[in-house]
């Protein structure tokens, strides 16, 4: 595991806020030189702190209005193959995240839609003719929030 | 509003964050200048709001995250605020949805391992107002989390 100290964590707070913040901007605010900030910041790369990054678009101005979180049972008759659902699932662009699960459920799924009856579509030619669909549960996002963390 | 550059630009962009200026404009078939142009204009209107770096917690040392599905007590009208602005307080919640569906809420929660999850469940999470019912899905694996758009 990496050793960080708190120039460290300020440094990954703010590159998870922003990435496109220069090594020399961030250094300023963090009274840091240039190079020993970007020094910092490959050491982070390096390690793997950062998974990827993802572009922050607002959603609803891009015409993309319903959000819904499908929780996927896959059916427990006949044989159920984790591969080739996972395949199918990963090739439907509507599909934004995929978590594998345990719990009540063995997939969770966010789906991206314009509007109600677009989702429906989405559902219904998509979602529900995966091989080896089960149970689906559906939550209709109202808001979300993202926060810092424990650093 | 959006034309097709400016999808082509999103694009591209949600495809590779990391690639410069220069290679973007390449790949969206402009010029330098037109793309900065484009780029920053989405930039202004809000609907690029920005490049996150996704931090990676299993690197820092969380290995354990749990998605916990709460249903709240909804005779209550203040509920869902006092339930929010308790749970943005407790470190190891890195995310709060609110939905419409069987579950009214959910919370991301990571911990270094399973005895610090059960501490951070008993301690600060069934201590939150207002909550009737709590369920549990155990992450797994991550198999698609980039969020990007049909576009």
């Amino acid at each position: 595991m990496i050793d960080l100290d708190d120039t460290d964590r300020a440094l990954i707070r703010a590159l998870a806020q922003d990435a496109t913040q220069s090594a020399g901007a961030l250094g300023r605010d963090l009274g840091l030189s240039q190079p020993a900030c970007w020094r910092r910041i490959k050491r982070l790369r390096e390690a793997g702190v950062f998974r990827g990054l993802r572009l922050d678009l607002d959603r609803e101005a891009m015409g993309f209005g319903v959000t819904v979180f499908l929780g996927v049972k896959l059916a427990t008759k006949g044989r159920v193959s984790l591969q080739d659902f996972e395949r199918a699932v990963s090739a439907i662009p509507e599909v934004q995240t995929i978590e594998h699960v345990l719990g009540i459920y063995d997939y969770r799924l966010r789906v991206v839609a314009r509007d109600i009856s677009d989702f429906e579509r989405v559902l219904r030619r998509r979602i529900m003719t995966l091989p080896g669909m089960g149970n689906l549960d559906a939550n209709v996002l109202l808001s979300e929030e993202r926060l810092p963390g424990p650093i | 509003m959006l034309d097709d550059t400016d999808r082509r630009i999103l694009r591209q962009m949600q495809a590779a964050p990391d690639v410069t200026g220069a290679e973007l404009a390449e790949r969206a078939g402009l010029s330098p200048a037109t793309l900065s142009r484009r780029v920053e204009r989405l930039r202004d209107t809000g609907i690029l709001r920005g490049v996150r770096a996704e931090i990676d917690w299993k690197v820092l040392g969380y290995s354990v995250e749990v998605s916990l599905r709460v249903t709240l007590d909804k005779s209550e009208p203040r509920a869902f605020d006092e339930f929010a602005a308790a749970a943005r307080v407790v470190p190891e919640v890195i995310e709060i949805q609110t939905f419409l569906g069987q579950v009214d809420a959910r919370l991301s929660v990571i911990a270094r391992d399973m005895a610090h999850y059960q501490q951070v469940y008993r301690g600060q999470i069934l201590t939150l107002p207002h909550i009737t019912d709590v369920d549990a899905l155990m992450h797994v694996a991550r198999l698609k989390t980039d969020e990007s758009l049909p576009l």
